[in-house]
């Protein structure tokens, strides 16, 4: 313990204290340190007799000058459990917590801003420009949404299916509100790879997507096709009968 | 980077890449078991700082470009829509903005420091040479990002820096056609700025990565200025460099969070919180402070040509400096008349910073004049004389030596230093508030509960200050930059979605067109911003006056007075921000029925005391009983006037809550982590004595 240090004494024989409270927390991580310098195949019988000694005493070992001007790295002082490694330890986990903490804010900035989610507000509808058997074809949130006033027959031909049958099984009633049947109300992105399928179009009097060819049927069931999934239904209401609220 | 590397990786993997690209080898030989002389002081931390704070430039630069948007009309727009919508877009804009002010701080230490320890000396001219090119392209870099923001400064500023090279003689005009690409400053200019200043950053780090390799072939230069001899004479750059430069770090930070979380306007320019107007210059033009010496060179030489051929020389002669002293000495602590004045030397750069920001008349010009003969006399005069006149003190042996001698501790002069550049560097920051000098009274401070580190807004005052902005204000002012979403906002009114909601349906806003291709009225939502009082400039002018009434989003950020030697200093550790709502309430208080004997203002103007210039194209708005508040606050013009202040000042900054909140944990985090790295340092070091 015969280090010099010039520029100030942090062991200074008042910091008896403080000292003996460092060991104290030092030890509650030296089990886990014990490996580690292990590994680093660095843990000599000296050393391990050290951790003995030290526990014994509480003291602070001689760490540095026996290497003389030989380099003690920080990162394989491991084999010197003293207060040093504490504070180093420490200093590594605050720098750690600190960049982790810093990092959040430059990734935070990517998600939509204040101004994107205010737009995405729900948004009104009126129905009554729509006559049977039209669609038209509205944004919200940047996403084309279909309406689309069914027929008789394309609701009987939904309903007519055996839903078993269907790649994503969902009844047609499940994907329209009580009441009003023959509003059929979807997100218009392929659930392949993101396409905008046309309405009115393939086999199934529903939709087809002119990027790999999945077809939908008239209640956006997916029937045919590398599509995974069912057109999605927003989250929508009516609040009359000739109006809705997505959103 | 310094010849082959000796580093044998034990890992297989590692042999296998380290066998075909030894990159690790030359990490390990330039960062790790690079031997740095055991004697360097903390003035050479500021490498490792500047190196952070370019790559921190960088990153919060590249961020910022995905919201910014280079066009004329939606430049200004889309800054306050990155400090007031994007997530933690106040906090990046901040870093990036008083990132370039300290970037330069940095460089600035740098400089003197090589320039003081004489770091420029054989065999290091090239590794200085390359420092005054990052230097150049620095200066370059930041220029052209003044000007992204495209307010009155960045706007007016590009048109007196671009117009420097119509000095040039016969090519001038076309050389300034062709930087600008139109007739004027405009959107085509903003563009290419925008381009040139997303790469030369890159570019920098390039040359910064010369400089590096160039510093690690010469090894570095120590306070001693003697070379190393023996191994004794360094030590390992990894630990011993890497913490003391990491301490340094975390100190330079804790400055510059001081900056981003409770000064971020002090040292810029409340003008470039209005919109680019090519109709309308600003009283004083004003550049970014680190380019205030240069700019006082420039404003000294009263021909054209001549002023900028000086202020380039100013900047190049330093690339001579190797061979314009001549001395064997490096340090000038062993040259007892060089280090007097290498100190003149840098009384000098700060007062010409001084005067670059005086209006150019009277003493300011004289003073001026005789300071650059002074710059210049340095460099081509006293350098080369004093090489041959000198007589140096005895050199220390070596490093080791060095190390001895000093153990006796005496940091006392470094202290000194610091403390005197800091004076310096808040009495240059200062005078940048000093070129707005008016003769004028300036307006009372009011106390504001928003100021000070821990500030919050009064809500009921921001409350009562809408009411006000609503019921009288709104008339005439708009508020462009205000959504009625913002009123339910964390730190803002208080109010709840619902109520902002409703506060906004009470709005008829335009939209459209309808299937019919008609524009129409409809309600307002949260998401509609405050319409404005006349549908365009035209409008406005018409109806007063032919005055324009400003947009009130931003007016607590533009407007603006001196505070006046030495109070401005004080204001850096006081925190003092609020000189946008002293004005503002002054104004609204400061109406006279009839100006004071002797002064007469203009047909259809009104007296104001606290106006520039006093009159005034809008006429007394408030008058006491006008608006009655819920609360039972007394409805005086004075309370309007501070509810409306406070208002203004939310509207202006309204993440001011959430800054002052962010900043409070950083300082605390950063203050244990300094500690915790001094400790460090020490512990590390303690193995070097
Ligand atoms: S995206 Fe529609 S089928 Fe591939």
């Amino acid at each position: 313990m015969h280090l010099c240090e010039p520029i100030a004494g942090l062991r200074s024989p008042g910091k008896g204290a403080n000292r003996t409270i460092l060991d104290c927390l030092f030890r509650t991580v030296l089990a886990g340190r014990s490996d580690l310098s292990a590994a680093a195949g660095i843990a000599g019988a000296g050393s391990l007799s050290r951790v003995t000694f030290h526990g014994v005493t509480g003291a602070v070992p001689p760490a540095a000058d026996e290497k003389g001007l030989g380099i003690v790295t920080t990162a394989s002082s491991a084999d010197h459990p003293t207060r040093r490694d504490f504070l180093f330890v420490a200093t590594g986990a605050a720098a750690a917590v600190g960049g982790v903490a810093t990092l959040w804010p430059f990734i935070s900035q990517m998600n939509p801003d204040a101004s994107t989610i205010a737009a995405g507000a729900p948004i009104e509808v009126d129905l009554t420009p729509i006559a049977q058997g039209q669609d038209i074809k509205v944004f919200w949130r940047g996403k084309p949404i279909y309406i689309m006033n069914r027929t008789k027959k394309q609701v009987d031909e939904a309903r007519a299916v055996p839903v078993a049958s269907l790649p994503d099984p969902a009844t047609d009633q499940s994907r329209v509100k009580e009441g009003h049947d023959q509003w059929l109300v979807v997100i218009g992105i392929c659930t392949h790879l993101g396409c905008i399928p046309i309405a009115h179009e393939g086999n199934y009097d529903g939709f087809f997507c002119p990027c790999h060819g999945s077809q939908y049927d008239s209640s956006g069931r997916i029937r045919q096709g590398p599509a995974p999934a069912n057109l999605a239904v927003p989250p929508y209401q009516f609040v009359s009968d000739s109006k809705i609220q997505i959103g | 980077m310094s010849g082959p590397s000796d580093f044998q990786p034990t890992n297989p993997v590692l042999k296998w890449i380290e066998r075909r690209l030894p990159i690790l080898g030359l990490v390990h030989s330039s960062f790790v078991a690079y031997p740095t002389p055991r004697n360097l002081n903390y003035w050479w931390t500021f490498g490792a700082i500047l190196s952070i704070m370019l790559a921190l430039q960088i990153v919060t630069g590249v961020i910022l470009a995905m919201h910014y948007t280079p066009e004329a009309t939606m430049a200004f727009k889309s800054v306050e829509s990155i400090v007031r919508d994007v997530n933690y877009g106040w906090l990046l804009r901040n870093m990036h903005a008083s990132g370039a002010s300290m970037f330069f701080l940095a460089v600035y230490i740098h400089m003197f420091r090589g320039l003081y320890y004489g770091s420029y000396k054989e065999p290091r001219e090239i590794l200085w040479i390359l420092g005054v090119i990052i230097y150049l392209l620095m200066m370059a870099t930041g220029f052209m990002g003044y000007v992204l923001p495209w307010g009155q400064m960045s706007f007016w500023g590009a048109t007196v820096i671009t117009n420097l090279f119509s000095a040039i003689p016969y090519f001038g005009e076309s050389i300034v056609t062709l930087l600008w690409g139109g007739y004027s400053i405009g959107n085509p200019t903003l563009n290419r700025f925008f381009s040139l200043h997303y790469l030369l950053p890159f570019v920098i780090a390039g040359v910064v990565l010369l400089h590096v390799w160039a510093l690690h072939v010469a090894g570095q230069n120590n306070p001693a200025g003697v070379e190393p001899k023996t191994e004794k004479d360094t030590v390992p750059f990894t630990p011993y460099a890497t913490i003391k430069d990491a301490f340094g770090v975390s100190c330079f930070m804790l400055f510059f969070a001081w900056f981003i979380f409770y000064m971020p306007n002090y040292l810029g320019d409340a003008d470039n919180y209005i919109p680019a107007n090519p109709g309308v210059t600003p009283a004083h033009i004003v550049p970014e402070w680190y380019y205030l010496p240069f700019y006082a060179i420039l404003r000294s030489i009263p021909n054209k040509l001549a002023g900028v051929t000086a202020m380039f020389s100013a900047i190049l002669v330093l690339v001579f400096l190797p061979w314009l002293d001549t001395a064997k000495t490096r340090s000038s602590r062993y040259r007892p008349l060089a280090k007097q004045f290498f100190w003149i030397f840098v009384v000098v750069c700060v007062l010409l910073g001084y005067l670059g920001a005086q209006p150019p008349e009277g003493i300011y010009v004289i003073a001026g004049r005789v300071l650059t003969f002074c710059y210049f006399a340095y460099f081509l005069i006293l350098l080369p004389l004093l090489s041959r006149v000198e007589t140096p003190r005895p050199l220390p042996n070596s490093i080791a030596d060095d190390v001895l001698a000093k153990t006796g501790g005496k940091s006392a002069p470094m202290v000194s230093t610091v403390i005197m550049l800091a004076v310096a560097g808040t009495l240059v920051a200062g005078s940048v508030q000093n070129a707005r000098a008016e003769e004028q009274e300036a307006p009372p401070s009011q106390k504001w509960s928003f100021s000070g580190p821990l500030g919050k807004f009064d809500r009921g005052s921001l409350q009562r200050g809408l009411k006000v902005y609503k019921e009288v204000c709104s008339a005439c002012h708009s508020l462009d930059y205000i959504a009625f979403r913002n009123l339910a906002d964390p730190g803002g009114p208080g109010y709840s979605e619902a109520q902002a909601a409703a506060f906004a349906s009470d709005y008829k806003i335009k939209d459209g067109p309808n299937d019919q291709g008609e524009m129409f009225d409809r309600p307002g939502r949260s998401a509609d911003y405050f319409p404005a009082a006349f549908p365009n400039e035209q409008a406005a002018r018409a109806a007063n006056g032919g005055a324009l009434p400003p947009d009130l989003s931003l007016i607590a950020k533009a407007r603006s007075y001196e505070r006046g030697f030495p109070r401005f200093v004080f204001d850096f550790f006081t925190q003092f921000q609020e000189q946008g709502p002293n004005y503002v309430s002054a104004i609204l208080l400061g109406f006279e029925e009839k100006p004071p004997a002797g002064v007469t203002i203009p047909e259809g103007s009104y007296y104001n005391k606290y106006f520039p210039g006093h009159s005034m194209k809008m006429p007394k708005p408030l008058s006491d009983g006008q608006v009655t508040f819920d609360d039972g606050s007394p409805a005086t013009v004075a309370q309007y006037a501070h509810d409306v202040a406070t208002f203004l000042m939310w509207t202006a900054e309204p993440h001011m809550e959430a800054r002052k909140r962010l900043g409070l944990q950083v300082f605390v985090f950063l203050i244990l982590f300094t500690g915790l790295m001094y400790f460090t340092k020490k512990k590390v070091w303690a193995d070097a004595h």
